[in-house]
């Protein structure tokens, strides 16, 4: 990419060169884009030919950012709020040195009084504030407790922990060619035979900052798919094999997999003697099940599986990429371990058009999780589910998120008095199961700040302070694609404009961190910040970094031989064992099984056949639209008029036996809550499995309470009940539980 | 040389509207106007395993290849930022070979 990163014209006008991260967009994609801006107003986005990996592409949330940027309900000043006005729209702009104050005078009140552990970081998922929120807890207002309250933490935290204990390295992606300027034609990169996509629809997720339309780069040069999905989807329409399996029955078929490819000895026997601890116990425990109990399972026939086992197997190489659908099961640790079991024993980790596999250290990670040092021994023991859920605790740095709203709840093992919810608008279906429940529990904080770009059903019902932040357009930042895990590139985010008085995360952290631990907070700008972090790790200032635009810091293969997946150099896994454990030493001493076993979903029509009576249909829930990260963009006119209503997919003769017809409202109700979707009818689903979509709430509609932009009305998460998760602490059933559905009348 | 039109490589639109989006960004059109509008056929079984499930972006008599970005060498708005990267605007003649060697799936316009 060429070096200047800024490029003035004649009328006064300019263009700078960025790199994206939500807030607005996506997750740690990166895409990079022009913004030409034009008497301090962004009047258009282009995409970038020149950036590695997007290549001019640029999706509709990008291309829309104007509108967003320029929205007249934007939040662009501070705010405060008496507490006895919550869930009332009486804000008073302030100043932000007036924020800081209140803040200060809080956090130091709390401390004193209650100790930090009182307070409490809130989360949300993928955006920017994913990297500060470690920081912000740990260091800038030094509470153990930094919540990511999606129950069963059910989302890329459970994939990496079973990564960190199975593998011992950071996050497995699948490789495309990312990693190297020169892409697909790399020497020694080849493009995946099969691309397996389990759970997982990338054209529209981008997850974890994987560029999802990659798919469509390789599909041009070859690769096959095998889509693993309940739901008929793009590439399931495109692919060599579309296993519709009923939702939740994901470990049967895993196990299927491995059945088969066992017993017909398609595995790779170096690999498996070499690098494998378990193989034995894992062959004794796949004869439990046979393709047929397997096919009885999943729905779908036993011929198929045996076929489509063997496509992976003897295909070299054959991609794994694992999706939400891991994480949102509460026997997902069960999956994910079989899904990399199934990688490993067929010869296809950290190989050319493999998986591709992280080092155990995060790129960037020494200001993130590491901050926790800041906190003494005796504060850390204080996190809140830290001792009951070792398996959660030991990957990850926050709380269990359970436990959190049981806390929240009893006041038990001690009252929580102030919150932070930092980019999370977790009331609205997104980053929590029974949101109503939280809605009560977070009554009870005496405090609450609000980060976010736009008023939110959760700031309006909880805040008293609200601290408006720019867009990534509008602040000078780092884009790490998978949060440093597998980095594939660190991209540059340079600030264009500002609208307003905002302050970016990162900012917040520095501002607020000087007033409050100021020994760890020493930097005076945000570029300062940046080269500190990245000058010891790629040998790089952050100008630099502007000027590279992208910076690919490269990717060697095969790192289990050459010591370079361990700490101590040695050649191996970063394992107990050393090896990949295919049978699991960490698993075992935490008391669940060390080996993979399929459970059936807490609610579904096998498991709780009574109970399916009354609610006889399959929810599955969360498919992504290009139109809207999660709950973000519902304000903007351009994407809602492409995307107008949330929408549950149903299949037509179900629809018709229930008298619904295409667009009319329906009511999804179970045992644990009920809201209201259009209907969509798709001859793919299953007849007894619907699929609703997330992260809807209305910002026309009235914004106090109790309406709170309707927040109620569309809540799918309202149907997922609280802790119903994995023995690990992992995993809860956001995508199977039983439902009915039901024409709405009003 | 022919006259130029786009071609559509349609096995790989994934219906992402960005050529929708960002001709109207181009040609600064308001939002009942279209300078290109996706169409969708199916999803229905065709047999078997068999899905058919196509996206066509339909252009209009407001698309005039985006001749002025062609002529200061940028790729024409929606074929830029097209996520499957399956547009493309040339001489009609030379898309014609390039539909013929594709074999299936391809459409070309001449708005």
């Amino acid at each position: 990419m060429k070096k200047e990163w800024m490029e003035k014209h004649a009328d006064g006008s300019y263009t700078v060169r960025t790199c994206g991260w939500s807030p607005p967009g996506d997750h740690p994609v990166g895409c990079g884009m022009k913004l030409h801006v034009k008497d301090g107003k962004l009047v258009k986005v282009e995409g970038d030919p020149e950036h590695p990996i997007s290549q001019g592409r640029l999706c509709v949330r990008c291309l829309t950012l104007p509108e967003f940027v320029h929205h007249p309900d934007r939040i662009i000043y501070p705010m405060k709020r008496a507490p006895e006005n919550r869930g009332k729209d009486k804000w008073e702009k302030i100043t932000w040195d007036e924020a800081y104050d209140i803040i200060v005078e809080k956090v130091n009140g709390f401390k004193k009084n209650h100790g930090a552990e009182s307070i409490i970081v809130f989360g949300g998922t993928g955006r920017e504030a994913c990297l500060y929120y470690y920081p912000l807890g740990f260091s800038t207002l030094q509470t153990p407790n930094v919540c990511y309250p999606l129950s069963g933490w059910s989302c890329y935290g459970p994939r990496c922990a079973i990564t960190d204990y199975i593998l011992g390295a950071g996050y497995p992606e699948i490789d495309f060619a990312g990693h190297y300027p020169d892409r697909y034609d790399h020497p020694g990169y080849r493009v995946p035979e099969y691309l397996v996509l389990w759970g997982k629809m990338p054209l529209w997720s981008n997850p974890d900052g994987f560029y999802g339309h990659s798919i469509i780069d390789m599909m041009k040069r070859g690769t096959k798919i095998i889509s693993i999905d309940p739901r008929l989807n793009f590439l399931s329409a495109r692919a060599a094999y579309w296993m519709q399996l009923r939702p939740g029955t994901d470990t049967a078929l895993a196990l299927g997999f491995l059945n088969v490819i066992i017993n017909e000895d398609l595995y790779d026997h170096k690999f498996v003697e070499d690098w494998c601890y378990g193989f034995d116990e894992l062959k004794e425990r796949v004869q439990q099940y046979p393709v047929e109990k397997v096919a009885e399972i999943t729905g779908i026939p036993a011929a198929k599986i045996i076929e489509c086992a063997r496509a992976m197997a003897t295909a070299k190489p054959t991609a794994i990429q694992w999706g939400l659908a891991v994480d949102e099961n509460p026997n997902g640790v069960q999956l994910g371990h079989a899904i990399l079991s199934l990688s490993a024993i067929t010869g296809n980790l950290d190989v050319p058009g493999g998986i591709t596999l992280g080092p155990p250290a995060a790129l960037l990670g020494k200001w993130r999780v590491e901050t926790r040092s800041q906190i003494s021994e005796e504060l850390w023991e204080k996190r809140i589910g830290a001792k009951e859920w070792p398996a959660l605790s030991t990957a990850l740095a926050t709380t269990h998120p359970d436990e959190t709203l049981d806390t929240l709840e009893s006041g038990k093992p001690y009252k929580l008095r102030m919150g932070w919810f930092n980019s999370s608008n977790f009331i609205t279906p997104t980053n929590s199961a029974a949101p109503q429940r939280w809605y009560e529990a977070l009554k009870t904080l005496e405090f609450n700040v609000v980060q976010d770009c736009f008023m939110t059903p959760t700031a309006m019902a909880f805040g008293d302070i609200f601290l408006p932040l720019p867009t990534f357009a509008e602040h000078d930042g780092v884009v790490l694609t998978h949060f440093g895990r597998n980095a594939i590139f660190a991209g540059a985010m340079n600030e264009a404009f500002r609208v307003g008085d905002t302050r970016s995360d990162i900012e917040v952290c520095i501002e607020l961190g000087k007033r409050l631990n100021p020994e760890n907070w020493p930097w005076e700008n945000v570029p300062d910040f940046f080269t500190d972090q990245l000058k010891p790790e790629l040998g790089i200032d952050f100008d630099g970094l502007r000027e590279a635009g992208v910076f690919q810091p490269g990717y060697e293969y095969r790192k289990h031989e050459t010591g370079k997946l361990r700490f101590d150099g040695e050649p191996g896994f970063n394992t107990v064992t050393g090896k990949v454990e295919l049978y699991s030493t960490l698993f075992e001493e935490w008391g669940e099984d060390p080996l993979p076993y399929y459970k059936e979903p807490p609610y579904s029509p096998v498991s709780t056949p009574e109970i399916a009576k009354e609610y006889p249909l399959v929810l599955t829930t969360g498919a992504r639209k290009t139109t809207s990260f999660h709950s973000e963009h519902r304000q903007i006119k351009s994407l809602r008029d492409i995307d107008p209503d949330p929408i549950l997919e149903i299949n037509p003769e179900t629809a018709a036996s229930l008298g619904v017809k295409e667009g009319d409202w329906v009511y999804i109700e179970n045992q644990f809550g009920k809201c209201k979707e259009k209907a969509h009818l798709m001859p793919a689903m299953k007849p007894n499995v619907v699929h609703a979509t997330h992260g809807w709430w209305f910002p026309e509609e009235e914004a106090e309470e109790p309406s709170l932009y309707g927040v109620w009305k569309s809540n799918i998460n309202t149907l997922i009940p609280h802790k119903h998760i994995g023995k690990l602490g992992f995993g809860a059933p956001f995508k199977a539980i039983l439902c009915k559905v039901y024409k709405a009348e009003d | 040389m022919s006259r130029n039109g786009l071609l559509i490589d349609y096995e790989y639109c994934t219906g992402c509207h960005s050529c929708e989006v960002s001709c109207r960004n181009e040609k600064n059109l308001p939002k009942d106007k279209w300078g290109i509008k996706m169409t969708e056929v199916g999803p229905f079984n065709v047999e078997g395993d068999k899905w058919e499930w196509n996206f066509v972006p339909v252009p209009t008599q407001i698309c005039d290849l985006c001749e002025d970005r062609l002529a200061k060498g940028q790729k024409p708005a929606c074929a830029l930022h097209c996520l499957g990267q399956c547009m493309e605007v040339g001489p009609i003649d030379e898309l014609a070979k390039k539909a013929e060697a594709k074999g299936k799936s391809v459409a070309i316009f001449v708005p």
